[in-house]
């Protein structure tokens, strides 16, 4: 599944004593049409002629500063569609990846500000909280067997009410109190939020970190066992676990895995802003979802990569920013966002027909 | 194959393996009720090293009973289960190819998307390198998967192809490679040429008999006794969750066997209804008496 792969021949020299031969059915096809069959090539020249597009259309963007800015918006995207591109790539998707980043948020804020602990105390705490959330889902999901939809959109309405009805009990109020002054902050900051200089452009650490997971991810879905069993869950399940893949254990790992990322951006959130609004993120599971889905993960599972989700996520992060930039209504970002998606969808159906065709 | 011996039609006949070895599999007065429904019962199984042991049975005779409980997705609820002579009973399929027995599924055997290599190790996956950098050993895999499918007779031009590109017979012989080459020494079936086309059987069953010569004990679940009959060394017919033959390769026919599968009772008595609607010559169809064995006149069969 990976580009690096292909370059090699699959068939090695013959080693057994029969004559190297081959079944003569496969034509080897040109080089550039095996690429661009692959969707994460697909989507790099989407967003490669996206890039060109507002770079002549808005010339504010040819600026360094807003590249930065536009990488930093992708970023935020990007955290968060690799983990549930993951999850998609292994036959689910999760509903509650938007709410779930504020649910973390609200955690690691009110608990320290109101037991006046150090904030990492409570950037920990939210961290186990989102990952119980992720095993919820994952345990719900393997032990009633019900569709992934129904399971992550309950969890969905859950936390949405939670997140508004606990803050407004503690804080009487729909958003959390300054944390900036208090304990381990700095520190926190400095990890989850903080910006570097590159020539003189100020650029965030979340783009470093998107790069950093992404290649992980990458690297884990391409290079190790756990990475070939979430392609074999998302593929065929009764396969996988007919074999001995332990089919359990990977989707409740994977919606763990969301669960780390929500607690990431969220974190990210809080120490970018101090506070946190309670009413936010709903919307957001779906563009993480669109951005999985334009990098070509297939929505059924099974196909997908890491790599495809960070140019997803760049796509959105430069359409998103380049509408403001062009100076043009910034509503028409989710129309485009749309059109994208559909085009994507596409482009991947027919990609699984290509390959499942007898 | 004309060898019929009339007089014992319908009982189970001692088979006379004549290497004498233990069974690696053996079935004995095995049965498996559902609640009040019986979908088994006293059926006696041997599987031997080097032999392929066919089990015929119409819809609903209780073969996939029968393979669910040697391959560990259920257990037996009366008679005796042995594995090398040891009585067992698994509760997960893990268990069972623990034991070496493994089970190519007709529709279950692969993940269609993943590629052929990647397929092949599903579950057993090769790895190299200390833990936090543990990876897949590709080069390793792929050059194993490779050796493993050309031993077994499979050319294929690029294993990184996603294994749905195959055709059914290809992919049921990836599945059967794997199972030889992941040590299995009993091979279980479950009507591997159901879907496939007469070319595509006739694959799998070269691969069935190249299993065979490489020792290892084939379990061959089908309603084809064609097929059957091609590769078989020993064959049980199943009806109604009941033993109706059980006979070795020299002592039943091809027609014969083909008789039991077909339901002789039913034909016979199918061919009378047809005589007295009318408008169907029943001089043409077969004799009353070719059709009906003995053993299909006792239909609960007696084992």
């Amino acid at each position: 599944m990976s580009m690096a792969q292909q370059a090699e021949p699959a068939v090695s020299p013959p080693p057994a004593p029969g004559p190297k031969q081959s079944d003569g059915r496969t034509v080897r096809r040109p080089l550039a049409l095996r690429l661009l069959a692959r969707p994460e090539v697909g989507v790099f020249l989407g967003a490669v002629a996206v890039m060109v597009f507002f770079l002549f259309a808005a010339p504010p963007v040819r600026d360094g500063g807003s590249m930065a800015n536009i990488l930093y918006q992708s970023s935020v995207i990007g955290i968060m569609a690799l983990p549930v591109a993951l999850l998609m790539i292994g036959g689910e998707f999760d509903l509650s990846a938007g709410v779930a980043v504020v649910t973390s948020a609200l955690t690691a804020s009110m608990l320290s500000y109101q037991l006046t602990l150090n904030v990492w105390m409570g950037v920990v705490v939210a961290l186990v909280v989102s990952l119980g959330i992720g095993a919820f889902n994952g345990w719900m999901l393997v032990k009633t067997g019900l569709p992934s939809f129904l399971v992550t959109l309950g969890t969905f309405l859950i936390l949405q009410g939670v997140n508004l009805a606990v803050t407004k009990l503690v804080t009487g109020n729909v958003a959390t109190d300054n944390i900036s002054d208090m304990d381990g902050f700095d520190q926190a900051k400095a990890l989850f939020a903080s910006s570097f200089d590159v020539a003189g452009v100020q650029v965030k650490i979340t783009v470093v970190w998107w790069l950093v997971f992404a290649a992980l991810a990458t690297w884990v879905l391409l290079r190790t066992k756990y990475g070939n069993w979430v392609f074999a869950v998302g593929g065929n399940k009764e396969s996988a676990r007919a074999v001995g893949v332990p089919v359990t254990f990977t989707k409740i790992s994977l919606f763990m895995l969301v669960g780390f990322g929500a607690w990431f951006v969220g974190m990210h959130n809080l120490f970018s802003f101090n506070t946190v609004q309670s009413g936010e993120g709903v919307g957001q599971e779906l563009i993480y979802i669109a951005a999985a889905v334009i990098g070509g993960c297939l929505l059924t599972g099974g196909a997908g990569s890491a790599i495809g989700p960070v140019f997803g996520a760049f796509m959105f992060g430069m359409v998103q920013q380049g509408i403001v930039y062009a100076g043009w209504n910034p509503d028409w970002f989710k129309a485009f966002l749309g059109v994208m998606l559909l085009g994507a969808v596409l482009i991947n159906l027919w990609v699984q027909r290509q390959a499942t065709r007898r | 194959m004309t060898d019929k011996t009339p007089g014992t039609h319908g009982s189970v006949r001692e088979d006379t393996t004549p290497d004498g070895d233990r069974p690696l599999v053996e079935l004995r007065a095995a049965g498996k009720s559902y609640g009040n429904i019986r979908a088994l019962h006293g059926v006696d199984l041997t599987v031997h090293p080097s032999k392929v042991t066919c089990v015929l049975g119409d819809n609903g005779a209780g073969k996939s009973t029968l393979i669910k409980i040697i391959s560990g997705l259920h257990q037996h609820t009366e008679g005796e289960f042995l594995v090398d002579g040891e009585p067992v009973r698994f509760s997960t399929p893990r268990e069972a190819l623990d034991k070496g027995i493994a089970t190519v599924y007709q529709d279950l055997a692969v993940v269609p998307l993943m590629p052929v290599w990647r397929n092949f190790f599903l579950g057993s996956e090769m790895t190299k390198g200390p833990w936090p950098v543990r990876r897949l050993d590709i080069d390793r895999m792929k050059k194993t998967a490779d050796e493993e499918l050309r031993n077994m007779g499979i050319v294929l031009d690029d294993l990184e192809q996603p294994i749905g590109t195959l055709s059914g017979g290809q992919r049921q012989c990836v599945a059967i490679a794997r199972a030889v080459y992941f040590g299995a020494r009993v091979l279980i079936l479950d009507e591997p040429t159901a879907a496939l086309g007469v070319k595509q059987s006739g694959v799998v069953l070269k691969y069935i008999a190249m299993a065979r010569d490489r020792g290892l004990g084939v379990i061959f679940i089908t309603h084809n006794p064609h097929h059957a009959y091609m590769v078989g060394d020993h064959f049980s017919v199943l009806r109604l969750g009941t033993m109706e033959l059980s006979a070795p390769r020299s002592e039943v026919g091809l027609e014969e066997l083909t008789n039991h599968m077909a339901g002789g009772a039913e034909l016979a008595a199918l061919k009378h209804e047809l005589a007295q609607v009318g408008g169907v010559d029943t001089e043409e169809l077969p004799e009353e008496g070719d059709l009906q064995t003995p053993a299909a006149a006792t239909p609960e069969g007696k084992s």
